[in-house]
């Protein structure tokens, strides 16, 4: 069986992230970092494949984007994914969740993977939705947020919380699964995993390798277009305090309650 | 026809959700602008009487499909995309919640529409809707626009008020065939409450208990603090529920309770906006934590950038003083 790993090359938590006003898209020129939430996807995969009830041969990490995003698959590949697929394409770039989704489900299909993982969202685009997009077009059943998994037979069976509490669904695979990030604490990778990273395989992809026309993609293939970016409404900044002693900041916490009427 | 479809979600009781309520309200307000009518989509045994009651909300048709279970999306994505489809609607939209977002996303893949998520108001211009996100951790608002019919709308939690008209829907079944992958996600329980069953919704003074507790023993020091003000309770953000450290019922969020007490004090709360839109609307918003970029500064009347556990039990104490 095989487990592909949907990820994502995002600005690096510590980039003060901002949209290019020409393009609309985000600037992604700053420090880029495999997105935190896709490391809880391959742990679960890892997990899932260590656990042995179900004979998983191998982890692939798949991503889309430029040429920069090897690196976010070499780090899922040190985290313990076998091999990686990288869709890079011209044609991608300005795709909006609709060709994202559709792009993704294609190169998953050259795969044919019996289950795939992805993180709960991107540090970015924060959607939420593409594992729900690609199941569809995949024609597989799917749930988002998952926070725990147990294999049963051919399914996993899957918790998540959603409106009114928990819910446990059994998913008879194939079957794409987000997971949230309560799923599990995703390892460190050894520094041996890390050096030996670039020597696994990295297949690359163009979208005519995957059978998708680049009417389907990047602008032409999206359906939603950002007309304007405005800011948020203004709201008065808050006050901050530092604490360094801790006396005196408790002090000044209860005179700010206090002068509110709070206590 | 044009027109907007609205998917009213409702629990094992029959009881429709409020954020699908207020997403039939919104739908019916934006359909009169647009000069058509808002409809809605409900799936399960819910009687002709509760069906056609909402009407009340400012829909004209329901669409019911009875034989379609409550609670997975990918069923309730074949009914829609039937009902879409058949009557040519030009909208589809979702109160904030999980489902619509898991639903939402399986039609942008069946009807190759457009979708925008986090949706916090809609606007109408030129005969058409736009759909105002937040992004970039809500530091900016970008206008997203449909290139294409339908257009899909999530929109977040609490976006849309309920507004009652008083009027009755016309209730339609609809048979639908559910594709081979849809019936393939087993729902063997819903809604499970998991804990304590507290109320956090009653309470004048919420201590919001985060990841930066750093264990379940950590929402002792909560629980203390919470103990030193009248009326008061403790509340918890979605990842410490679920890691087991505090029960559902306490939970703020999407996927939780919306609040809005006197007082929230945040303690080792980052400030997530799926935590975010369940407690902005607090009087007070008063946040610990020892990360000064956490988000959570960006919208606290008063933030303490400190370790909460020097900070915590001092204040604790203070408090009670005050009090005598």
């Amino acid at each position: 069986m095989k487990i592909c790993v949907l990820v994502k090359e995002v600005p690096d938590a510590a980039v003060q992230k901002r949209i290019d006003t020409g393009s609309m898209r985000l600037d992604r020129s700053g420090e880029n970092n495999l997105n935190p939430f896709d490391t809880h996807a391959i742990e679960a995969a890892m997990q899932l494949k260590e656990g042995g009830e179900l004979a998983i041969d191998e982890v692939v990490a798949v991503t889309m984007g430029p040429g920069s995003a090897q690196r976010a698959l070499q780090k899922a590949v040190a985290l313990g994914a076998d091999r990686s697929v990288h869709l890079s394409d011209d044609a991608l770039l300005g795709s909006d969740v609709c060709a994202t989704g559709l792009a993704l489900a294609k190169v998953l299909e050259s795969e044919s993977p019996d289950v795939v993982l992805l993180g709960q969202q991107s540090d970015d685009g924060e959607c939420y939705t593409i594992g729900a997009v690609v199941a569809d077009h995949l024609k597989m059943p799917s749930l988002t947020q998952v926070v725990g998994m147990k294999v049963d037979g051919n399914a996993l069976v899957c918790e998540r919380q959603a409106e009114y509490g928990y819910d446990t669904v059994a998913l008879t695979l194939p079957a794409v699964i987000s997971v949230g990030d309560a799923i599990n604490e995703p390892r460190y990778p050894s520094l041996k995993a890390i050096m030996g990273a670039k020597k696994k395989p990295l297949d690359s992809k163009s979208i005519g390798d995957v059978g998708i026309d680049a009417s389907q993609v990047g602008e032409a293939g999206s359906q939603t277009t950002v007309i304007a970016l405005n800011p948020p409404p203004a709201k008065a900044a808050g006050e901050i305090i530092e604490d360094e002693d801790t006396a005196e900041t408790v002090e000044k916490i209860v005179a700010w309650l206090d002068e509110r009427k709070l206590i | 026809m044009a027109g907007i479809l609205v998917y009213a979600l409702h629990d094992d009781e029959g009881n429709f959700n409020k954020n699908s309520l207020g997403a039939l309200s919104e739908a019916a307000k934006l359909a009169g602008e647009l000069g058509t009518e808002a409809a809605a989509v409900i799936v399960g045994d819910i009687a002709d009487d509760a069906a056609a009651g909402l009407g009340n909300y400012g829909v004209t048709k329901v669409y019911r499909a009875k034989d379609v279970t409550e609670g997975l999306a990918q069923p309730i994505v074949d009914v829609m995309a039937k009902v879409i489809t058949e009557n040519g609607f030009t909208y589809a939209l979702f109160g904030g919640g999980l489902l619509g977002f898991e639903i939402g996303a399986g039609l942008t893949a069946r009807l190759g529409a457009g979708v925008t998520m986090e949706v916090t108001k809609v606007k109408v211009d030129g005969g058409k809707l736009i759909s105002e996100r937040p992004i970039l951790q809500d530091s900016q608002i970008a206008d997203v626009g449909y290139v294409s019919e339908p257009g899909i709308i999530i929109g977040r939690l609490n976006a849309f008020d309920v507004k009652e008209s008083g009027g009755t829907a016309e209730v339609v079944d609809v048979d639908v065939e559910l594709s081979e992958w849809s019936t393939k996600a087993k729902l063997i329980t819903r809604g499970e409450q998991r804990g304590a069953d507290i109320d956090i919704e009653a309470a004048d003074v919420l201590i919001g208990g985060g990841r930066g507790l750093g264990s379940a023993e950590g929402f002792e020091g909560a629980e203390a603090l919470a103990g030193a003000f009248d009326n008061s309770a403790v509340a918890a953000t979605r990842a410490v529920v679920d890691a087991g450290w505090w029960p559902y019922a306490g939970q703020i969020g999407q996927t939780g309770k919306t609040v809005a007490p006197k007082l929230y004090l945040a303690v080792g709360v980052s400030g997530a906006i799926q935590h975010k839109v369940g407690m902005m609307n607090s009087e007070n918003i008063v946040a610990i934590n020892k990360d000064p970029n956490a988000p959570i500064f960006e919208f606290s009347d008063l933030g303490i950038i400190g370790d909460l556990n020097k900070i915590m039990p001092k204040l604790t104490e203070a408090i009670k003083a005050k009090k005598g």
